[in-house]
């Protein structure tokens, strides 16, 4: 178990490297000066060539990468050229946000898959089955930022029973700003449920179909309990390793609905930053979302043998 | 089943007709501005209504379902002409390629696919070419993924070893022998592949940063109709609707042939 564990961490340390890598590359392959083209035409050649020394971009490239990775070790992460804020500092400030509704719609997405896809698994092309698969398969054709915009056109403009515009923190309006979240959490739980329900249903069917699930039924055992005890557990595991990528994904910003509720989350500071060209904060938020995707899938791996101890042993 | 194969072909049918019905005739420039008419409602003359600049959503949304599939076409040969020589590689020749490229593809898949896209867009600037670019390397490393590991299982095949003997060299082994067969999955990826580039197009313009602006797109129509909620929600729905019409006709078809080339995971 210790050396799977330790096997896992290392395997991860390549990937975090050539990541690190490749967000350094990125800001280099700017076309032009990055220095003329973070201060704007009409910057003075004194601020450029002050910027390009603060950049430490007159040194050879190699030694810019460790310098810049020894900065990122020490958790900084560079200033904002737009704000002059830590980029460290205004990207924890907006995770919070986006890990909320993210968490809480991917566990509600979670739960309400395994429940359906393990039903349409056991009533397999039957009505009930043909309806989730179906319910499954309109969700994934729809974008979860137009459906935003239709719950918010339903709930916002026409029933006037949830805000359109606007978003205050629960540290700020108390519990009453949970209203804010309500459509945002529910439109991107709706997204995810389809792709997730449609996973776990296809190794519920493979599950269902072993040995020790008609022996299960041959003993005598009700449906329930072979559905609960014998076909989740087996069936879990390909499940959780798409809730693990989807959740790596979700948590580096889910900047379109981010966008549609008007929530000021960690996507949204990205596509901000992009629009204004500020790149160290393109920079960072690359880098944060990528680390984080690393480490929740290094967490899903360990967390596999508890649902499936085979892995372990490989 | 039938209506899923049935819907999949009549969805997408309708898109190429639809298409191609707007190279010869549209109901209205869609790009003039005519102040005259901005904002009304669907009617006999516009049958979709008109935008904030008087323009008919209608012919917008049929340019622009021809913007998004070009866009879409070009991503997905890009990326699968890219993929598959690279996976191809990888599967085939092993070693110290293969660990490089595999290493190199774990790092790309890291990134969220829309943010690294984004990313790539801040440095090439907003254009259609930087869509194209930048979704292609995004879909790059799961195009290596899986032509790889149809490369992995094909290598191992008495005619691989064959063509071995024989004396080809392995480029022609690659070229005659492994990628023909590697080629139904390829078709299988390519058809999804393009839902999913027809998506993430409509995000990045949804978010501003896709095609730019008058050029009318599905995603840039949905993000200039937000303003306009309030009084003006069925510019909110035609361009959604065209997305959620042309994904569901592609998935049922990818769902078809993916039945059709590997019956077990069809079900």
């Amino acid at each position: 178990m210790i050396r799977y564990i330790l096997r896992r961490f290392l395997l991860a340390v390549p990937t975090l490297l050539l990541v690190a890598l490749a967000v350094f590359a990125l800001v280099r392959m700017i076309p032009g000066d990055p220095a003329q083209v973070m201060l704007g035409e009409g910057a003075d050649a004194a601020a450029i060539a002050a910027l390009r020394g603060e950049l430490g971009l007159d040194e050879p490239l190699p030694v810019q990468f460790v310098a810049w990775l020894g900065n990122v070790a020490a958790g900084d992460l560079g200033t904002s050229i737009v704000t002059s804020q830590p980029v460290g500092a205004l990207i924890l400030s907006r995770f919070a946000l986006t890990a909320t509704v993210v968490l809480t719609s991917v566990a509600f997405a979670t739960l309400i898959a395994v429940a359906l896809g393990l039903l349409a698994a056991w009533r397999r092309n039957r009505r009930l089955d043909w309806t989730i698969s179906g319910a499954a398969s309109l969700v994934l054709a729809v974008p979860s930022f137009w459906l935003g915009l239709i719950l918010l056109l339903v709930f916002g403009v026409e029933l006037h029973w949830l805000p359109v515009v606007g978003y205050v923190s629960v540290g700020e309006g108390g519990l009453a700003a949970l209203v804010f979240l309500v459509l945002p959490i529910v439109t991107l739980t709706i997204s995810e449920t389809g792709v997730l329900t449609r996973m776990m249903r296809s190794s519920a069917i493979d599950v269902l179909g072993y040995d020790y699930v008609t022996h299960a039924r041959a003993k005598g055992l009700s449906e329930g309990v072979v559905l609960r005890r014998h076909v989740f557990p087996n069936a879990f595991a390909p499940t959780l390793t798409l809730v693990g990528l989807t959740l790596g994904h979700l948590l580096g910003g889910v900047a379109v609905i981010e966008t549609v509720f008007t929530l000021p989350g960690l996507g949204r500071l990205m596509v901000n930053a992009v629009l204004s060209r500020d790149y160290p904060v393109i920079q960072g938020c690359l880098l944060f979302t990528a680390v984080i995707y690393v480490l929740v899938n290094l967490t899903v791996d360990l967390l596999y043998p508890l649902f499936d101890p085979r892995v372990t042993a490989e | 089943m039938r209506v899923n194969v049935a819907l999949g072909y009549g969805l997408t049918g309708l898109l190429i007709a639809v298409i191609l019905l707007g190279f010869v005739w549209l109901p209205y420039d869609p790009i003039a501005i005519d102040l005259d008419h901005t904002l009304a409602r669907p009617s006999l003359s516009h049958w979709l209504g008109t935008d904030e600049f008087g323009r008919d959503v209608a012919a917008r949304a049929m340019l622009g379902a021809r913007i998004s599939v070009l866009i879409a076409l070009q991503t997905v040969a890009l990326a699968i002409a890219l993929g598959t020589a690279l996976g191809v590689l990888g599967g085939f020749v092993r070693g110290w390629t293969d660990r490089l490229l595999m290493t190199a593809s774990d790092a790309i898949l890291a990134f969220p696919g829309i943010l690294l896209a984004l990313a790539m867009i801040a440095v090439l600037g907003p254009s259609r070419h930087s869509i194209v670019i930048a979704l292609a390397i995004a879909y790059l490393p799961s195009t290596i993924r899986i032509v790889r590991s149809a490369v992995l299982s094909i290598r191992e095949r008495e005619y691989v070893e064959a063509s071995r003997v024989a004396g080809d060299g392995a480029l022609y082994t690659m070229w005659r022998h492994v990628l023909p067969n590697a080629t139904p999955p390829i078709i299988v990826l390519a058809t999804s592949m393009f839902g999913w580039v027809v998506l993430s197009e409509s995000a990045l313009s949804f978010l501003g940063v896709g095609v730019p602006p008058p050029e009318p797109t599905w995603g840039n129509m949905l993000s200039s109709a937000r303003p306009y909620m309030h009084g003006a929600a069925y510019l909110s729905i035609a361009p959604g609707l065209c997305i959620v019409a042309t994904l569901l006709g592609i998935n049922m078809l990818g769902d078809a042939l993916r039945d059709r080339f590997d019956p077990r995971a069809g079900r």
